[in-house]
């Protein structure tokens, strides 16, 4: 606990030796326990785990989607694409009402423009979308960041199972 | 032996041959300095640095940097002078050159040895500045003229302690020449740090104004000038002036070195040595002082620009004209 006073009384210029010290200080720590000190990771030789609920990608469940176009009249960039088509379902017991099912043909997430800000995620209301924590998926052709339903459904194996709920 | 004596005694060869050392010198001393400078910073930033290029180390980091350089657009703005602009980076290379002649590396090796060498030495260097305001200027744009008037005023202020603090040391020497201030220290028995230390600490501050490095960097200041002169360079041309800072930080460096801390020689060595370690032992000192230049520009924030003149005007000036009457007076009564 050092008062300001007391602070104006060290000789000037004494910030300036501090500042030296940590840089050399670091520097050295860095240089000869780099396995303790460093910040960061080299990483495609050393990768970090990232945190359970990072926001790396966007998974879809096919199965739980219902093509109410929901995230992608949300999503702020636009950058989900969806059509879909109704399929007439047999009725279950001769003369009953034929059912109506929507049904999935595309779904696209262009991640070349989504900004992850995971409003797709919190519209949902079937639980059909979830961030994985998975976030290698680099390209070198812009058009190859178009993701399509296949694509999404496969993240789905890499989504963490859901928190404890709270009591 | 004797041919190659023979060879070297005629001019023509010989002033190739050290036009080529020279040329071949920039770039080595450019990367080698450019690389401890991303390396040491990563450190002290507590991160890995380059590591891939090259296999190990990232060594060969600034070689591929360079063959970047080498593929960009060779870039001219519309409204830039073209001539003015071509040139600008050249002169500021060549001052760079030109400082280079006058270091002795060794008691014999040394490009020329002027017998104003520290004033020649001065007098180039401050043709950067010139280069630099070229460049300012000649780009056609006002981020640039900016960082060109700033950097002139701030060579301007810094040029004067520079001189100043040099004078000490040629009054202790009483003589201009480079190697004959290291024979005069070398003769006296210490190097003139030990009398000149305001001298040292006002050249080592000058000097790193003189480069515009880090506490000294308003005229590339990139938060508020974009890049200063550098804006519009691109390609080789701004591979020149990285390259010119680079070297320059080297040339300076070993000027301090020889008029402050003995240049080729150190206290205890035997004279007979000296014409093959002597390069060793000037290296030595020379990249100590480059390190402490690296060390400096990733310790301290950036001054701003009344507080870079007031340090210069009301400081570093007044100081080593005092600096100037005590060497004097030490120089007459004892």
């Amino acid at each position: 606990m050092t008062t300001k006073t007391t602070e104006r009384r060290v000789l000037p210029g004494m910030g300036m030796v501090k500042g030296l010290w940590v840089t050399i200080y670091t520097m050295f720590r860095t240089i000869f326990r780099p396995g303790k000190y460093l910040a960061t990771i080299n990483y495609p030789v050393v990768k970090e785990t990232p945190v359970a609920r990072a926001r790396g990608v966007i998974a879809l469940d096919q199965e739980a989607c219902t093509v109410c176009m929901l995230c992608a009249r949300q999503c702020p960039d636009w950058c989900i694409y969806i059509e879909g088509h109704k399929e007439e379902k047999e009725p279950d017991k001769p003369g009953g009402r034929i059912k109506v099912r929507n049904t999935l043909d595309r779904f696209d997430i262009d991640y070349a423009l989504c900004m992850y800000c995971g409003i797709c995620v919190e519209v949902c209301p079937f639980d059909a979308l979830f961030w994985s924590p998975e976030y290698e998926y680099s390209e070198t052709q812009m058009g190859d960041m178009l993701h399509d339903m296949d694509r999404l459904q496969g993240w789905l194996a890499t989504v963490p199972p859901d928190p404890e709920l709270e009591k | 032996m004797s041919f190659l004596t023979e060879l070297f005694s005629n001019f023509w060869v010989s002033l190739v041959g050290k036009l080529l050392i020279v040329a071949l010198m920039i770039p080595l001393v450019g990367m080698v300095i450019g690389f401890a400078e991303i390396k040491l910073s990563a450190k002290m930033q507590a991160r890995m640095g380059p590591y891939f290029a090259g296999g190990r180390w990232g060594w060969a980091q600034l070689i591929a940097d360079g063959v970047k350089f080498f593929q960009k657009e060779d870039l001219i703005p519309d409204q830039a002078d073209r001539p003015v602009f071509k040139l600008a980076p050249v002169l500021v290379l060549v001052s760079t050159v030109g400082l280079l002649v006058v270091i002795p590396f060794g008691p014999d090796l040394i490009f020329r040895d002027l017998s104003v060498g520290i004033f020649y030495a001065l007098a180039i260097s401050s043709l950067s500045t010139v280069g630099v305001l070229m460049a300012g200027w000649s780009s056609g744009n006002k981020y640039s003229l900016m960082g060109g008037l700033r950097a002139a005023g701030q060579l301007i202020a810094y040029e004067l302690p520079l001189v100043l603090a040099v004078i000490g040391s040629v009054m202790l020497a009483g003589t201009m020449s480079m190697s004959g201030i290291v024979e005069a220290q070398i003769a006296a028995g210490y190097p003139y740090v030990i009398l000149q230390f305001l001298g040292f600490g006002i050249f080592m501050i000058a000097a790193l104004a003189e480069l515009s490095r880090i506490p000294f960097d308003m005229p590339i200041a990139e938060s508020e000038l974009v890049m200063g002169y550098l804006t519009e360079y691109s390609g080789f041309r701004f591979l020149f002036f990285f390259l010119a800072e680079f070297a320059n930080m080297f040339s300076l460096s070993a000027i301090a070195v020889t008029l402050f801390l003995g240049g080729y020689w150190l206290p205890g060595i035997p004279e007979s040595v000296l014409p093959y370690a002597g390069p060793v032992i000037l290296l030595a000192k020379t990249f100590l002082l480059v390190f402490a230049m690296i060390w400096f520009r990733w310790t301290f924030p950036r001054f701003r620009e009344d507080q870079l003149q007031s340090l210069a005007w009301r400081w570093l000036i007044p100081i080593a004209l005092a600096n100037i009457l005590i060497t004097g007076a030490f120089k007459v009564y004892l």
